[in-house]
């Protein structure tokens, strides 16, 4: 407790056990020290500890106990380390005698984690904790965060130690930022002074290394559009003039298309997901790609670059900014909106302001985004409702995009919408995900409810498993298996954690039903039925490239 | 791409599982590893291993980068084989019957510069040491003697190179933060 205390932790989510009764019993009389969050189950617990992180900027923390309690976190260990989210979980171990021995609630943490998390490390003695501890904030917060496990066996969580901490500043095993190479920095300097065409793609990177405004400046000087990568969403502030939109599966045209036709192509902070890129073999093949990044495994891994800028992105963009001759790219510019009016008239209008038919997914995520006045913090969950929330909804705040973007893990959303209400509790929260989604976590109903979460729940509901149902429509000849819903009644189940909710099934009572949701900062569960067969376009089909994009009209 | 026979050498701190961390790097990609030796280096607390295994060269920097990613790893590269002094040694195990009523045994022994470790009343041992070739030559010329056992260790090697990388990287790194060490 008092290591976690060194490292100011102030917010602590998890669940009891045996094996880890005696952290809890600590727990009790630290009780003033710490904010903690009881979830009604581990993944819960994971899941609102990287919301918390992710909108906070600081390490989410989670204590869980041994065997069941460890397993049940795996899923948010892949996401956190595939989305680079800084977490440290402790876990409850069984006595070091017992280790090896199939011991009640015994599970190799340590075997289990190691793929999955930036470091694991098991404690068999309480003298090693602090020492653990503070090479476990380091490791999951420093250079490009990540997950960190900590196995505490039973016997190091009783024996009495004398408690002396030391932060940890330096792991020699460990770079976490790589030293700027001024060569490369002048090199890509000047292959973006020569570019004609030069375009940037954003990544989650520029958040994670606060440089938001060094973007901003970066891209301004030299007359850069931008497009962003899903987790690299509200770096920029959607109206900022040269952000011309996501990129990806179902990203926005012009910045997909003009992938292909510009000259230099200025990744920054990014990992070229196969979502992102499409088939590698045609992906931006007529540019040179300069590729900053903190991770040096992350160079040449899926795109091959011309020049890697290699460091924190809030160092590197000014070092580069600095070199760049101020450039206008008018033209270049001018000729995305062409892709813009194409989409807004074959896929947007369409998708946001219906004029009859059921409600659509498109129209519900733009209402709020709208009467939120553009504000609020985005969670969603995973499917179509995350893809049309990271369309249509729009950000003019930083860190204000949760989702689950590597791993793709349904449940994600609920309790991460609790994480982020408790990481940015004067900002406002709202979660969108579908009817499958919410069910796969939705005991954290009983979080909200214990701890007076002030989230908003919006359920777009069409009784699908719309992203399946999607690609089977497409490419299954319609063949639904496994994705129709029966569904419970989502409002009457919210009553009975008393929370407040409505369902909405027609168009003229999606307005009043959002001013009614917005109007305290009590939670909320709005469900929204939407069209049955509605679908997520633009949409570059997996392995294919842009120039077999689908807009569905 | 084609497939090489690469040499990768890593240098570990002591910790436990850090062989668990560098294999499933190589099992998740589909690379078999074809030997693998492990032991203390030179350099107090510091662990070197040394794995070949097959890929193409774009495969191997990548494994590599991996490699050297995990946070207890200090440095990993990959040679080919002719970057590096390497070696392998084999034991084989002969029955004191085929060893002792053959002379032939004794021509093949100096003719591949074996070395006799042992001979009793039940069996011999042989022990060459040398290049896979070189043992497994030797192997399948003593098979008509019916070898009882063979055992081949992984390789171990050692660079070509003038610039002792490993030292320079410690003395990098001690350089850049001597003073607030967090170690145990």
């Amino acid at each position: 407790m008092c290591s976690l205390i060194e490292e100011n932790v102030n917010t602590i989510f998890g669940y009891p056990g045996g094996q880890i009764i005696t952290v809890f019993d600590a727990l009790y009389s630290y009780r003033d020290s710490f904010q903690y969050i009881l979830t009604r189950h581990e993944q819960g617990a994971i899941h609102a500890a990287q919301g918390y992180a992710r909108v906070s900027g600081d390490t989410g923390v989670v204590i869980v106990t041994s065997g069941p309690g460890a397993t049940n976190v795996i899923t948010g260990l892949a996401d956190a380390m595939l989305d680079s989210t800084p977490l440290v979980v402790i876990t409850g171990q069984v006595g070091a005698s017992l280790l090896g021995s199939d011991a009640f609630q015994e599970t190799d943490v340590i075997g289990v984690t190691q793929p999955i998390t930036k470091w694991s490390y098991q404690i068999r003695k309480a003298s090693e904790i602090p020492w653990a501890v503070a090479r476990a904030f380091y490791i999951a917060r420093e250079g490009r965060p990540g997950p960190v496990v900590l196995d505490l066996t039973k016997d190091a969580q009783s024996e009495m130690v004398e408690f002396s901490y030391k932060k940890c500043i330096f792991i020699r095993s460990y770079q976490p930022y790589p030293e700027l190479q001024p060569e490369n920095i002048a090199q890509a300097a000047e292959m973006i002074n020569k570019a004609k065409r030069p375009m940037a793609l954003v990544g989650q990177g520029v958040l994670l290394g606060h440089a938001e405004e060094e973007l901003k400046a970066f891209l301004t000087k030299a007359d850069i559009p931008a497009g962003s990568t899903l987790l690299g969403l509200s770096a920029l502030s959607s109206d900022f003039s040269l952000y011309k939109g996501l990129l990806g599966m179902h990203g926005n045209l012009g910045p997909n298309k003009k992938t292909a036709e510009c000259d230099v192509l200025i990744a920054i902070g990014m990992r070229f997901d196969d979502r992102v890129t499409g088939d590698l073999k045609k992906y931006a093949k007529q540019a040179k790609v300069i590729h900053f990044d903190i991770d040096t495994s992350e160079i040449d891994k899926n795109v091959k670059t011309s020049v890697a800028v290699l460091g924190n992105a809030k160092e590197t963009l000014p070092a580069v900014t600095e070199l760049l001759q101020p450039a206008r790219h008018t033209a270049w510019i001018q000729s995305f909106e062409a892709c813009e009016k194409e989409e807004m008239e074959r896929v947007i209008i369409p998708e946001i302001m219906p004029i009859a038919g059921p409600i659509t997914m498109g129209e519900v995520v733009n209402r709020v985004s709208e009467a939120t006045n553009h504000e609020a913090i985005l969670v969603t969950d995973v499917g179509q409702n995350q893809m049309i929330a990271a369309r249509y909804f729009k950000f003019s705040r930083s860190r204000s995009m949760i989702t689950s973007g590597g791993l793709g893990t349904m449940g994600f959303g609920l309790p991460a919408s609790i994480g982020a209400a408790l990481g940015a509790p004067e900002r406002r929260v709202c979660f969108f995900t579908g009817d499958g989604g919410i069910q796969m976590t939705l005991q954290e109903l009983g979080t909200i409810m214990q701890y007076k979460i002030p989230v908003k729940i919006i359920i777009l509901n069409n009784n699908f498993l719309g992203m399946v149902r999607q690609w089977q429509e497409l490419f299954y000849r319609e063949r639904y298996s496994s994705t129709p819903m029966n569904n419970p009644d989502f409002p009457k189940i919210a009553e009975a954690y008393g929370i407040a909710g409505k369902k909405v099934t027609k168009r003229e009572d999606l307005d009043d039903a959002i001013e009614e949701m917005l109007k305290d900062n009590k939670a909320y569960l709005l469900e929204v039925e939407v069209e049955e067969n509605g679908m997520v376009y633009p949409m570059i089909p997996a392995g294919t490239s842009v120039d077999q994009i689908i807009l569905g009209d | 791409m084609e497939k090489t026979l690469y040499t990768i050498t890593v240098y570990t701190e002591n910790f436990v599982g850090l062989l668990n961390q560098i294999t499933i790097i190589f099992t998740r990609r589909q690379i078999n590893i074809e030997s693998l030796t492990v032991s203390k280096s030179s350099i107090p607390g510091i662990h070197k291993f040394t794995i070949t295994a097959e890929t193409d060269l774009e495969m191997v920097k990548k494994v590599v980068k991996q490699i050297e990613k995990r946070i207890d790893v200090l440095k990993a590269f990959y040679h080919t084989d002719d970057d590096v002094i390497y070696q392998e040694v084999a034991l084989y195990k002969i029955g004191a019957e085929a060893m002792l009523d053959n002379p032939e045994i004794e021509s093949i022994v100096r003719k591949y510069n074996a070395r006799i470790l042992e001979v009793n009343r039940s069996y011999g041992v042989l022990e060459l040491s040398g290049h896979t070739e070189d043992t497994q030559e030797l192997f399948e010329r003593l098979k008509e003697f019916h070898v009882l056992q063979f055992v081949r260790s992984g390789r171990i090697a050692i660079t070509k190179s003038t610039v002792e990388r490993l030292s320079d990287f410690l003395a990098e790194m001690e350089a850049r933060n001597p003073e607030h060490q967090c170690e145990k």
